[in-house]
């Protein structure tokens, strides 16, 4: 057992888990966030999507260890203060979810996209997207949000 | 307490609980101890209401709010927001006010008939809407009705003096209205109501919820992280439990090292099934670490020595004996017709294919330190029996406790409730401190239950002018009515039918999988009717006109597919469209597509989708629509990617990396719903769309290429084989 502090959703949090242990089980289990959820384990299906520093990584592939020391790390549950986020707006507008269950992920890598390109073509959000799989197959309202939330000013990016 | 009275007639015995925070009216049988009346938290309540088999279907609070107790689970098909648009429907309820949450789990209160016997909470088959429409009508019709009768004696009016609109209960005589949530403190307490008949009920012409769009309510909470699903329980002094089960489904495990692995770190107990050995610890990461320390040694099963791809020709020759199976359909002689007319044949093959649900299989399950209580916390399709915990442990089912929570996908697969009953088996070792049972999505794939494999042999037999004068379908596979979905043509003119089933047994593990048999068998009909119009040179839609002539709601369906996909137009230089119709829980439904071929990878690109569907009176049109686009989605997955292999008995594919779903990049450009316009009584939705596709797009390639695809899923190397035949 080992000692890590994280800054997890702008919030000092501590935890005592073996090394290696992935973020994902630490964020779930240990520290109850359990909006990012659980596919694979081996970063095939991106529902345990979040961020560090703001850039789309795999929770379930992340040793603790390597997330410690200060890093930003956001989940869905830190995304917006309300839920506010154009992304997750965009996502009740076009009536996206279905079983729910991919959707944390999703949203996360669709509001890094618009970080970083703010008016993605159907090509690049594509491109973009592919890592994430959704069984209730909602693929065309993902593209649909995407593009309705581009284009707006993301005010409540990472918990702002 | 009262004596329970389940007639279905009349309701002997209601009661409305006042409440600090309002009012819980409970319609319908059962009986309530009096201490209840006493009782004034609201949440305590509803939890004595449950636990004492009360019915209650909705609570009305003073500031308004109505909270309507969906029966069904929500595993993406909309019922947290289509059932309770039933109900309010008929209580004509302020849709703005209303809640929804999840009632108990209590199938002689909150199930529905339509399973030809008892009352049961299956939300399976497509079959939730259908099967509580009436329902919800009834009991919603049955909380106005107490409504009324509650204002026209505080009033003084005639009850039939009296109307409501949206929230409220009005009298136009004297001008006077009521919100509903105003009526909590006079409501009364009559003695009995009876069943409101049928035409007593809401025209559907002035229905103003039903048929018109509200935003899902379970929405909001899968887009912030807040929805709960069994897998994100967590409650105090939890333990974790994950399982090691054989690759060769039906093995038995020697565990070499028990006492080894009980000295892990967090190791609390070793747990060994007929089919698995369990391990217990603290916290999730040790119980996985310890699993992977775990020494087995196998035994051989049943399915020791199978190999599914060399399978198929056994499959044939079974299918050219003369034995026979089990008959599904015998009209007419088809014999006699294969004597009279030509006849063409041919087989066409399915690999097995996995759920793949999004939330892996897991539960949290708590038993009393007594040893005599148990409590679970579970996304189930079942929502019967108690979800084999009362038989697993030897408990009375009414010492069980289920807590429904969001499914991460059902599919079928949380039909079964092998995973439910495995951690009450682990919880019976820990009482009094709760389980949470992790499949990882390893077990998820390895000790899944697939869709069966099966070889489709297919013979049609056709008068000189190209009319399909017979159709004998053979079905050689695993699973018995699995095999069977989908094997009729109830909506075709085919003078001379036969469906036989050979079953095969290798010991791999079955279950229904969306759509059932519909997907194999859909796409063997309705490539083999393809095969047959061109081979007589008659457009496929044409075909299908003669041969639904007279069934005009399924012809509705073509037509209408046919309007919005532009049949007629010439494709696009290297496209070409291929067309299917199916009925499937009641829907009728016609798909068309366009497809593309890269001869080089053998990789098909689908640009486009329309289907066309008459499901009778359609509650919530948006969500009809999802589930027709996300359904052709699976299905597209299942045709181009889907495939379980197995090698001397063991499961190949472990993970998304060997088992490759459809991913984004694949999604056509367009998938365009139509939906016919109906009063009749509403029909199944949630998987009519998966068994559409394989044939559309068998069909689309046999237009673009002249070649068959009769093997599935369509893998490119497949695709290449076809191409070059």
């Amino acid at each position: 057992m080992a000692r890590f502090v994280l800054n997890v959703n702008g919030e000092r949090k501590t935890v005592e888990v073996d090394p290696g242990t992935t973020l994902l089980w630490v964020l779930r289990e240990h520290l109850g966030l359990t909006g990012t959820k659980y596919g694979c384990g081996i970063a095939q299906c991106g529902v345990c999507t979040i961020h560090i520093n703001g850039n789309p990584a795999k929770a379930c592939a992340l040793p603790v260890d390597g997330v410690a020391n200060g890093q930003e790390i956001t989940t869905i549950e830190g995304l917006s203060e309300n839920g506010d986020h154009p992304v997750q707006q965009a996502w009740i507008a076009e009536q996206v979810p279905q079983c729910g269950y991919c959707q944390s992920g999703q949203i996360m890598q669709a509001a890094a996209l618009l970080e970083e390109n703010p008016d993605p073509t159907r090509d690049e959000i594509i491109t973009y997207m592919n890592g994430h799989l959704c069984r209730c197959g909602t693929y065309l309202r993902i593209i649909r949000a995407i593009q309705t939330a581009a284009g707006q000013p993301l005010t409540n990016k990472d918990g702002g | 307490m009262q004596p329970r009275d389940n007639t279905n007639h009349q309701v002997t015995r209601r009661q409305f609980l006042r409440t600090s925070a309002g009012v819980t009216l409970v319609i319908g049988a059962g009986g309530l101890l009096p201490r209840l009346s006493s009782c004034t938290n609201a949440e305590e309540l509803y939890e004595e209401l449950k636990q004492h088999v009360v019915t209650a279907w909705v609570r009305l609070a003073e500031d308004g709010s109505v909270t309507i107790f969906n029966p069904a689970a929500e595993m993406g098909q909309g019922s947290m927001t289509s059932l309770p648009m039933i109900f309010a429907e008929e209580m004509d309820a302020d849709w703005s006010k209303v809640r929804v949450e999840f009632s108990a789990q209590e199938p002689s209160i909150y199930g529905s008939g339509g399973w030809g016997g008892d009352k049961r909470m299956l939300s399976a088959g497509s079959r939730v809407t259908k099967s509580y429409y009436p329902v919800m009508r009834q009991a919603g019709a049955q909380a106005r009705l107490i409504l009324l009768e509650s204002v026209a004696t505080h009033w003084q009016v005639p009850v039939s003096e009296l109307a409501t609109e949206p929230g409220f209960v009005v009298h136009r005589a004297s001008d006077r209205r009521i919100g509903y949530g105003e009526i909590v403190p006079f409501l009364q307490i009559p003695e009995s109501i009876p069943e409101i008949p049928e035409s007593e009920l809401k025209d559907p012409n002035s229905f103003r919820l039903i048929g018109k769009d509200q935003p899902r309510t379970d929405i909001p909470s899968k887009v912030d992280g807040s929805a709960r699903f069994a897998v994100d329980v967590r409650l105090d002094n939890m333990l974790y439990g994950v399982y090691e089960r054989g690759r060769v489904h039906g093995a038995r495990p020697t565990l070499r090292n028990e006492a080894d692995i009980l000295l892990l770190d967090g190791v609390v107990q070793v747990v060994s099934l007929d089919y698995a050995i369990g391990v217990i610890a603290e916290r999730l990461e040790q119980a996985l670490a310890a699993r992977d320390q775990l020494d087995i040694s196998w035994s051989d099963a049943e399915a020791t020595g199978f190999d599914s791809q060399e399978a198929y020709e056994e499959y044939a020759r079974l299918a050219g004996t003369g034995e026979s199976g089990s008959v599904i359909v015998s009209e007419g002689d088809v014999k006699r017709a294969q004597r009279q007319y030509t006849s063409h044949s041919a087989d066409y093959l399915n690999d097995y294919v996995y759920h793949a649900q999004m939330e892996p299989l897991n539960a949290v399950v708590k038993v009393s330190e007594d040893g005599m209580h148990a409590e679970a916390w579970v996304g189930s399709q079942q929502g019967a029996l108690k979800l084999g915990i009362p038989q697993a442990l030897d408990l009375p089912p009414e010492n069980v406790k289920i807590n429904l929570m969001y499914l991460g996908g059902g599919l079928g697969r949380r039909s079964m409730t092998d995973f439910v009953v495995e951690c009450a088996i682990l919880a019976r070792q820990v009482p009094g401190r709760p389980v949470k049972l992790i499949w990882t999505r390893q077990d998820d794939v390895t000790y899944g239950a697939y869709r069966p494999m099966s070889l489709q042999r297919l013979t049609a037999s056709v008068d000189g002018r190209g009319n399909l004068m017979g159709l004998q379908h053979l079905v050689v596979g695993d699973g018995d009515r699995l095999v069977a979905s989908g094997i009729r043509n109830a909506f075709y003119d085919i003078p001379n039918q036969h469906a036989e089933i050979r079953t095969v047994s290798h010991g791999i593990r079955l279950k229904h999988w969306r759509a059932v048999g519909h997907g194999p068998n859909k796409f063997a009909i309705e490539s083999m009717i393809d095969q047959i119009a061109r081979k007589h040179n008659i457009d496929p839609v044409d075909y299908r006109r003669t041969l639904m002539a007279t069934s005009p709601r399924a012809l509705a369906t073509l037509e209408k597919a046919a309007e919005i996909s532009d049949w007629p137009a010439p494709p696009a230089e290297g496209r070409a469209k291929g067309v299917a119709f199916l009925e499937r829980s009641g829907t009728l439904s016609t798909g068309v597509c366009e497809i593309s071929v890269d001869r080089d990878t053998g990789r098909i690109r689908v640009h486009r989708v329309w289907v066309a569907l008459d499901a009778g009176v359609v509650i919530h049109p948006d969500n009809v629509k999802a589930q027709v686009e996300g359904g052709i989605i699976m299905g597209m997955s299942s045709a181009f990617k889907e495939q379980i292999t197995i090698v001397n008995g063991a499961v190949v594919q472990s993970n998304f990396d060997d088992y490759q779903l459809l991913r984004i990049e694949d999604t056509p450009e367009s998938i365009e719903v139509a939906i016919i316009a109906s009063t009749e009584p509403p029909q199944g939705v949630g998987e009519t769309g998966t068994p559409l596709v394989a044939a559309a797009v068998a069909n689309a390639f046999l237009a673009l290429t002249g070649k068959h695809l009769r093997h599935l899923p369509f893998t490119p190397e497949r695709v290449l084989q076809a191409l070059a035949s």
